[in-house]
């Protein structure tokens, strides 16, 4: 099939390595619009590793990263949100002693008024444009079950509410591509449940594509357009669920190498 | 209890012998002799101290725990009082509150009308002014900073230097000193943008140490440790302070009748420092509601998580030191107005800490508690003048102690209420 459109997300022979560890051997993928990818493998396969990459918190030794036409390979994680490419986190980061509230209007600091002067005397845009940073946040409060928390501090919230509260925290930043570390880990079935609706309904209402790390592979294996398999930083299957699932190379990676 | 006891002998002993070596003698030195006097009764009297201590241990650990629960039922009290008014969903502003401390700050002096109650409350006004500045760094943004009175300083002597050299008028080089202390602040800050913590700590110590030296050595300019002198008082709208006014001017009380009195200066002063803190009381209060203070308390929160919603955390540090610094310069201006003399010794690393005590026991973050520990903290520094060094001791001792009891200070920040708009229907709430 001959895709015409360039990939929104293409990572091209990326390599990392720490000290003298190869993390990640010259792995390449590309993320359609609108996919959800998943990225599996074993601890230490490089999944987080490659998010880090992608959010520019590493920078790749060797390879290129392009996102919706940018290079982003080594450029500062700021600057990729700011194109539209947001990230959650394996071990969730709020702004703890903020509330709920004060979290979602933070990460819209870059669409914010940041003029001092009419902040400091309020002047009619400020005020507007506080009253819509208000707005979308109540909206994605809403919209993710938080309306009642609204004035809590974000530490007092449920573990399973502060995943929520992450992903809430990326929406309101009206991003393109949301990159999910780890989102199911520590949360009960029914928690899980409703993550695998949310990220569908994410997908299809408002167009997000999502890169997604999990090791629940009920909530992969259901939702994935697409899923890679990792092992030792390398790639060993890049294919769509039902395949990966009998591939022989990624069962004897999960279940060990038959005698 | 026989396990006290061996531990108060143990304890006894090893104090016998530090305390001998440390206030067991006195060295006097008359002429070229040196002798050493020996004082055995403050040995005595320390180690009976230490082993009292050590044997009634468990008993005053008792007592100690039961004044910490006492405490610890107060703040509780006072946490629930806060969570009411937050259900309440009230603003904490109270028109009627502040109008009346206004009034009553503003017949103060007229009441007293005494120079040297005036100027203590000048003198507080200056420490709540720079504590407010301070508090933008470590209270809201996490950053410590050991050597904000530099700033200050900067704020000082650029008053000084353009008044002296270039003959500037004090509401011409308020606004310079604030900058200038700004763009102090914004070059201490690039460098030192990676460092965190203790390590940016350190850095803004030797700064503070720095700024003084140079203002010591670089006589041309500043004077040398001689300072600035003769650096001329503000004026109201052109109008003289002094009993004579330079040639040209009217001096105040002969443009209003009055009989000259220089008490009036001193009321000038209290009500432009005044002025002062309350600007910046607005100003600040304000930013920190705005997305410039909200991405100030994020980057203290989580550097990381900031990075990854695409706040440059950088230009978000780099705000915190300006406008800290900003206010720093204000005060300076301020300061080196009222004194009509400044000279190195003013801005020593000793300032610096009593700044940092009022943030760290106002709690940081938290205006009402920086502006009243200020009016203590001023206050002590006034009564412990005699106490000379052992002031630095009782500032130590307040930071410590305060670290121990109450980490986040006396009157801890509070989390914005922010009532929802509800234009969408929330289902939980039903209001």
């Amino acid at each position: 099939m001959l895709n015409m459109q360039p990939s929104l997300l293409s990572v091209d022979s990326i390599a990392l390595s720490f000290g003298g560890l190869l993390a990640v051997d010259r792995v390449s993928f590309a993320v359609e619009s609108g996919q959800i990818f998943s990225i599996i493998g074993p601890n230490g396969a490089g999944k987080t590793t490659i998010f880090n990459c992608i959010s520019g918190f590493y920078a790749p030794n060797t390879g290129n990263i392009s996102f919706n036409g940018h290079a982003i390979e080594g450029r500062s994680s700021h600057k990729i949100a700011k194109y539209g490419l947001v990230r959650t986190f394996q071990n969730i980061r709020l702004f703890k002693e903020m509330t709920v509230l004060e979290n979602l209007l933070v990460a819209q600091h870059n669409i914010a008024n940041r003029n001092l002067i009419s902040g400091i005397i309020k002047l009619p845009q400020y005020r507007k444009a506080e009253s819509e940073a208000l707005d979308k946040a109540e909206y994605w409060l809403y919209q993710l079950g938080l309306t009642a928390f609204a004035n809590r501090e974000a530490n007092s919230l449920a573990y399973g509410q502060q995943r929520t509260l992450e992903i809430a925290r990326c929406m309101v930043t009206e991003p393109t591509m949301l990159l999910l570390d780890e989102p199911a880990a520590g949360l009960n079935p029914k928690e899980t449940e409703e993550l695998d609706e949310l990220i569908v309904q994410l997908r299809d209402m408002y167009g997000i594509t999502v890169l997604l790390i999990e090791h629940d592979m009920k909530l992969v294996m259901n939702i994935s357009d697409r899923i890679l398999v990792l092992d030792q930083g390398r790639v060993i299957a890049n294919d769509l669920p039902s395949e990966v699932q009998s591939d022989p190379a990624v069962i004897s990676a999960y279940l060990g190498e038959e005698e | 209890m026989k396990q006290n006891f061996q531990n108060a002998i143990i304890a006894t002993v090893l104090s016998f012998v530090l305390l001998s070596l440390t206030i067991g003698g006195l060295i006097q030195v008359e002429g070229i002799e040196t002798t050493v006097v020996a004082r055995p009764w403050y040995v005595v009297i320390g180690c009976t101290i230490v082993f009292i201590i050590q044997l009634f241990r468990d008993q005053l650990v008792f007592v100690f725990k039961g004044f910490g629960n006492v405490l610890k039922t107060l703040v509780r009290a006072e946490q629930i009082a806060e969570h009411a008014i937050q259900l309440k969903g009230s603003d904490r502003f109270n028109p009627l509150f502040y109008l009346t401390v206004l009034i009553c700050l503003s017949v103060y002096p007229f009441i007293v009308s005494d120079k040297l109650w005036i100027g203590m409350f000048i003198d507080i006004y200056i420490y709540i002014l720079l504590a407010l500045g301070l508090n933008i760094v470590v209270g809201y943004a996490g950053l410590l900073n050991l050597g904000y009175i530099a700033f200050y300083a900067v704020g000082a002597y650029t008053y000084g230097i353009l008044n002296h050299f270039y003959d500037f008028s004090f509401w011409l080089a308020l606004p310079l000193s604030g900058m200038t202390a700004a763009l102090a602040g914004i070059i201490l800050g690039f460098p030192v943008l990676r460092l965190r913590g203790d390590y940016l700590a350190i850095v803004t110590l030797g700064f503070g140490q720095v700024l003084v030296i140079l203002l010591r050595n670089l006589g041309s300019i500043t004077g040398g440790p001689d300072g600035i002198g003769s650096i001329d008082r503000p004026t109201m709208f052109g109008i003289e302070f002094s009993r004579r006014a330079k040639e040209g001017g009217v001096p105040f009380h002969e443009f209003f009748g009055l009989e000259y009195n220089s008490i009036i200066k001193d009321f000038f002063f209290y009500f432009l420092a005044l002025a002062l803190v309350i600007f910046t009381i607005y100003v600040i209060s304000r930013l920190v509601k705005m997305p410039i203070g909200r991405s100030w308390e994020a980057l203290r929160e989580d550097e990381t998580a900031c990075k990854s919603l695409g706040i440059n955390s950088t230009s978000v540090k780099l705000s915190a030191f300006a406008i800290s610094s900003f206010f720093a310069g204000l005060a300076g201006c301020f300061f080196a107005a009222k004194q009509r003399h400044i000279s190195p010794e003013s801005f020593e690393f000793i300032e610096s800490v009593i700044v940092l005590a009022i943030v760290v026991m106002g709690g940081m973050g938290s205006t009402i508690g920086i502006i009243l520990a200020a009016i203590f903290v001023a206050v002590l520094k006034d009564y412990s003048q005699d106490l000379q060094e052992y002031r630095m001791l009782i500032f130590s001792l307040i930071l410590i102690v305060m670290m121990i009891w109450r980490p986040r200070g006396l009157f801890p920040a509070t989390r914005p209420f922010i009532k929802l708009q509800n234009r969408q229907k929330s289902q939980e709430c039903g209001c």
